[in-house]
């Protein structure tokens, strides 16, 4: 299949504060709290970029295998999200390196805002996918399935591997992953998106497949 | 004819794209393209020699990802020399008449580097050395170091082509649309550190088409005393037809870079998407110019990893309060390690407006090499400050050196044959300005003469070494009047005469003048004026002192070097404010009462919790502000927090002032010989592997809090370091954090080695990923499922 690596900067999307705050471990708001966010907001904000880098590939699922020609990922569930899918999107998504700094630098001085600029980290890339799938379903005029990321159900943080040997983020936008499969800038996503002729798909709920029941995050 | 007077003399035309024209005959996606060197060596071959034919003189062997993490050592070997080979036959079987020289081409590792990756820079320059030292032995002509994205990594690759080779060494870097690399370093930044690092030519390429290059081009042409290079992308590739196609044709290519070329461009090709059309293009189009000359750009420049600081266009402020002479609370903090101290100094000087922050952490007690080494390290990877390596050790200060990410200010060396023989190599070695004392063997000359003629003797020497003078600035060495009246006019003589007739930048230790005097500011804010009206460039000083300030916003706003005096306008505001704010807190001290504490400390008010607990310690004791305020305020937030009341955020900002009373009473027992009680020491750290600790942060503030002693060993830790200092402290607890199920394992092995090594001491695990379950599978003693739970589990086991 003749794809090439697309990369793509995009503007800051809207953001959601109630989202923010709620990364934060704020149920409800409070005007300290309002506060505080906006300081870290303003303090980040225009040292934010937005950027994705990704490819199309064909896809082959049996339930317990999805094969993507140029590899294939062991797992059941992700074979579920993508069944029915031709084609799927891989993609790398990040806000840069800049959060990483300052949550080092006040995870030092000032750990409260630290966790401002995680939540606000954990909200920005979220929106950013969510603006780069918007994107892609209008560009394809096709329905999207839920993103799917390694380490979701039984995918294997491994598949990482196979992701960069394809994407190559670390050229193309920054993005690295360590020898534990993490990803540097932290605020960064690798995913697949399953592309569907079916219309619309119903987003699922996005903690129902975590095993993680007493997080503080987890939506019921 | 060698590479390098090949470069001095001409234009010199690199290659164009590698991996799409790969992709053309068959390369997959996720196949290494280096293995094509040895599986499809006439390919390769034929995209060299089609290069060459187009004109090229340089052209990269195929060797962009070769290094030790992708490949076996045998491999390595095996790929870069037949990459090598590739081209030489290419080379010898061109038509092309032109010089023809072969690269050796490395590309960025893939990894980041700590503190935000995990491959340590040392390990970097380890990997680029193997590449380097199979390039050489095989017989590259020079290096090409392309396409980097990070100034440190570009740094580590740059160090091993220097400590490896005798090879030209040409470095270019991927800029963004925002003109600087990924992690935030402009182009002027990268001439100061690739230039002091005696790079032969400096550039960018890939990421980008011509036109969207052009401001870097620009800067870099601008900054630059060694040729430019540049490589831009065939614009931006897209899908036609099932074909890709970029959106830069060759001959509009060809146009940019030849009018990049006429503006001073001494080194071009081709990045991602160009083809040999490209480059035939591109050497038809400039075939004639003339090649611009090179001409030194005696810019006295030094930069942090984000951006450079020129002297002589401003006054330059360097921050002395990292540099614990005289100062008892940084004394205690670096015997403690207490790095948050350092850092906090950091920031605050920052937020005063220094341009630079001096680092000196010389104490008897401590190992310098090693703290030097670190809170380097410590304030770089947050602080975008350039740094002044302030040292009297050569062996601290070329570790620093080393690890210091951009073109360090180094203080110091003097006229002594002993301190420029230590000193001058590192300054060649690792690039730098360094700052000269005009004293020698002989002591500091009483009159400005002798200074002036040290200064000759200084300038003489480094330029044997191949230091240029616009890399010294010298100190005239402030001395107090209140032992010699005419000190000043002596410091202040000399400085004259080596700014106007040595045309050399100036700095000194300003408030030394004042020595002995009461009321010490004044004398030195009129010092400092009369000092840069004598061409002052740069002053050590404390940007805490008011009269300093207000002599650097005068001098500027009345040398018009501020418009619309905005600048002290607004600090001007800040002048009014330290008064009022001392007048204010005079006047209202009756208010600051034990539940004035114990409130902000619940609202989460860090400032006024200091100011207050200040104001206590005039009439209280130190434990009991402890016992009666702060311990009850934390626990009315802790139990808030417990029972969902209080949210993560709020109960973090109530610790925080909880801690900045601490360390206002900590400060006050700093000069007593009262000791703080301990509960005892909590080892913490987030496992190997895991590079998030936010989380551990946090939990580290609350123990604190609650007064147990905290040993923080940051993040991705090996389980035997964590063991061997629990040994060491005999520690009761040690509290281990990790986010994602692929660093668990290695917090599994640190319970298991902690159980040999350690059977007394219990475990506390905490993190994303963990469970209740997860943990009792892996053998914790205790899952937390947040920072108060680990405070109450230390509160049972140390009870």
């Amino acid at each position: 299949m003749n794809s090439i690596v697309i990369t793509k900067s995009y503007d800051a999307p809207a953001f959601c504060e109630k989202e923010a705050l709620r990364y934060a471990g704020c149920k409800k708001t409070d005007e300290n709290m309002t506060e505080l966010l906006n300081s870290c907001k303003a303090e980040v904000w225009e040292k934010l970029s937005y950027k994705v880098c990704y490819r199309e590939l064909r896809v082959k699922t049996d339930g317990e295998v999805c094969d993507f020609g140029v590899f294939s990922a062991e797992s059941h569930d992700l074979s579920k999200n993508l069944d029915g899918c031709q084609k799927v999107i891989l993609f790398s998504a990040t806000v840069g390196i800049e959060l990483d700094r300052l949550i080092a630098k006040y995870g030092r001085l000032s750990p409260s805002k630290a966790l401002m600029f995680q939540a606000i980290g954990a909200e920005r890339v979220e929106a950013l996918c969510d603006a780069f799938c918007e994107d892609i379903k209008r560009e394809k005029n096709l329905g999207l399935k839920p993103r799917f990321s390694p380490g979701y159900g039984d995918l294997e943080f491994g598949v990482q591997k196979d992701i960069f040997a394809v994407l190559d983020p670390s050229k193309r936008i920054g993005v690295t992953l360590n020898d534990s499969f993490l990803l540097s800038p932290s605020k960064s996503v690798t995913a697949f998106v399953g592309l569907t002729d079916c219309g619309e798909t119903v987003p699922q709920n996005k903690c129902s497949n975590c095993q993680k029941v007493d997080c503080m995050l987890r939506e019921v | 004819m060698k590479f390098q007077d090949f470069l001095k003399e001409n234009i010199v035309y690199l290659d164009g794209g590698m991996g799409t024209l790969l992709q053309e005959f068959g390369l997959t996606p996720g196949e290494l393209p280096e293995r094509w060197n040895i599986s499809h060596p006439e390919i390769v071959t034929q995209i060299h020699k089609d290069y060459f034919d187009s004109g090229s003189n340089v052209v990269s062997a195929n060797t962009f990802g070769a290094n030790c993490l992708k490949f076996s050592e045998e491999e390595l070997e095996e790929i870069i020399k037949a990459a090598i080979e590739n081209v030489k036959r290419a080379r010898d079987e061109s038509v092309s008449e032109k010089e023809k020289f072969v690269a050796l081409d490395i590309g960025p590792t893939g990894k980041l580097l700590k503190p935000f990756g995990d491959l340590d820079f040392e390990d970097a320059v380890e990997i680029f050395a193997k590449t380097v030292r199979l390039g050489a032995k095989y017989g590259a002509d020079l290096i090409l170091i392309e396409t980097m994205n990070d100034s440190y990594e570009t740094k580590a690759a740059l160090l091993a082509a220097k400590e490896n080779s005798n090879l030209s060494v040409m470095v270019s870097n991927a800029y963004g649309e925002d003109r600087k690399l990924m992690t935030g370093a402009s182009p002027s930044a990268m001439v100061a550190l690739l230039e002091g690092m005696g790079a032969d030519a400096i550039g960018a390429n890939c990421s980008l088409g011509p036109a969207q290059l052009r401001d870097v081009v620009y800067e870099l042409l601008d900054k630059a005393s060694v040729p430019v290079l540049v490589k831009p992308n065939a614009g931006l590739p897209k899908v036609v037809e099932g074909k890709t196609v970029f959106d830069v044709d060759a001959k509009s290519f060809a146009d940019e870079v030849s009018d990049f070329i006429k503006r001073g461009v001494r080194v071009a090709g081709g990045c991602c998407g160009t083809t040999p059309e490209y480059i035939k293009e591109l050497t038809k189009a400039s075939g004639n110019f003339l090649p611009c000359p090179i001409t030194d750009k005696e810019i006295t420049v030094i930069s942090s990893y984000t951006h450079s600081v020129e002297f002589g266009k401003e006054p330059i402020l360097i921050g002395e309060r990292i540099n614990p002479t005289g100062k008892k609370r940084l004394k205690q903090a670096l015997i403690e390690n207490d790095m948050e101290y350092i850092l906090t100094e950091g920031v605050k000087q920052q937020e005063k407006g220094v341009h630079i922050l001096d680092v000196n952490v010389g104490l008897p007690e401590i190992n310098e090499e090693e703290m030097l080494e670190s809170a380097v390290c410590e304030l770089q990877a947050v602080i975008n400050l350039p740094l002044q390596i302030d040292t009297a050790d050569a062996f601290a200060m070329e570790s620093a050196l080393r690890r210091y990410n951009g073109k360090a200010l180094i203080n110091s060396v003097n006229g002594k044959k002993e301190s420029m023989e230590k000193v001058f190599p590192l300054v060649k070695k690792y690039g730098g300005v360094v700052i000269a004392l005009t004293l020698d063997e002989n002591g500091i000359p009483d009159a400005a003469q002798g200074r002036f003629e040290i200064a000759e003797k200084i300038l003489e020497t480094a330029g044997k070494y191949g230091i240029s003078k616009k890399n010294i600035i010298f100190d005239t060495l402030a001395m107090t009047i209140s032992a010699d009246k005419n000190a000043a006019r002596a410091t202040l003589g000399a400085l004259k005469r080596i700014r106007e007739e040595l045309g050399c930048h100036t700095s000194l230790g300003v408030s030394n003048v004042s020595f002995g005097l009461p009321k010490r500011d004044a004398v030195n804010g009129t010092f400092f004026a009369l000092a840069l009206e004598n061409g002052l460039s740069a002053a050590i000083m404390n940007p805490n002192s008011a009269d300093m300030m207000k002599t650097y916003y005068s001098y500027r706003a009345l040398c018009g070097l501020d418009e619309n005096c905005a600048d002290y306008i607004s600090a001007a505001e800040t002048f009014e404010l330290s008064t009022m704010v001392a007048d204010s807190s005079t006047k209202k001290s009756g208010e600051n009462t034990a539940s004035a504490l114990m409130q902000a400390i619940i609202k989460g008010f860090k400032e006024k919790a200091g100011e207050i607990t200040t104001e206590l310690l005039k009439t209280d004791l130190p434990l009991d502000i402890v016992k009666n305020e702060i311990i009850p305020a934390l626990n009315v937030v802790g139990e808030g927090f417990e029972n969902k009341t209080v949210y993560l955020p709020q109960l973090l900002m109530s610790a925080e002032a909880a801690k900045n009373a601490f360390e206002k009473i900590k400060g006050f027992m700093s000069g007593t010989s009262e000791k703080s009680a301990s509960k005892g020491t909590v080892v913490i750290a987030t496992v190997q592997g895991d590079i998030h600790d936010i989380g551990k942060n946090i939990v580290k503030l609350l123990l604190e809090n609650y007064g147990f002693n905290v040993v923080d060993m940051g993040k991705d830790v090996l389980p035997q370091k964590i063991v061997e200092k629990v040994v060491e402290l005999k520690s009761p607890l040690v509290g281990l954090s990790a986010l994602m199920t692929t660093t668990v394992p290695a917090m599994e092995e640190t319970i298991r080695q902690l159980k040999v090594s350690a059977p007394w001491c219990k475990t506390v695990v905490g993190g994303a990923v963990l469970t209740k379950d997860y943990a009792e599978k892996i053998g914790a003693d205790k899952y937390a499922k947040d920072a108060m739970e680990t405070v109450r589990y230390a509160e049972e086991i140390f009870a």
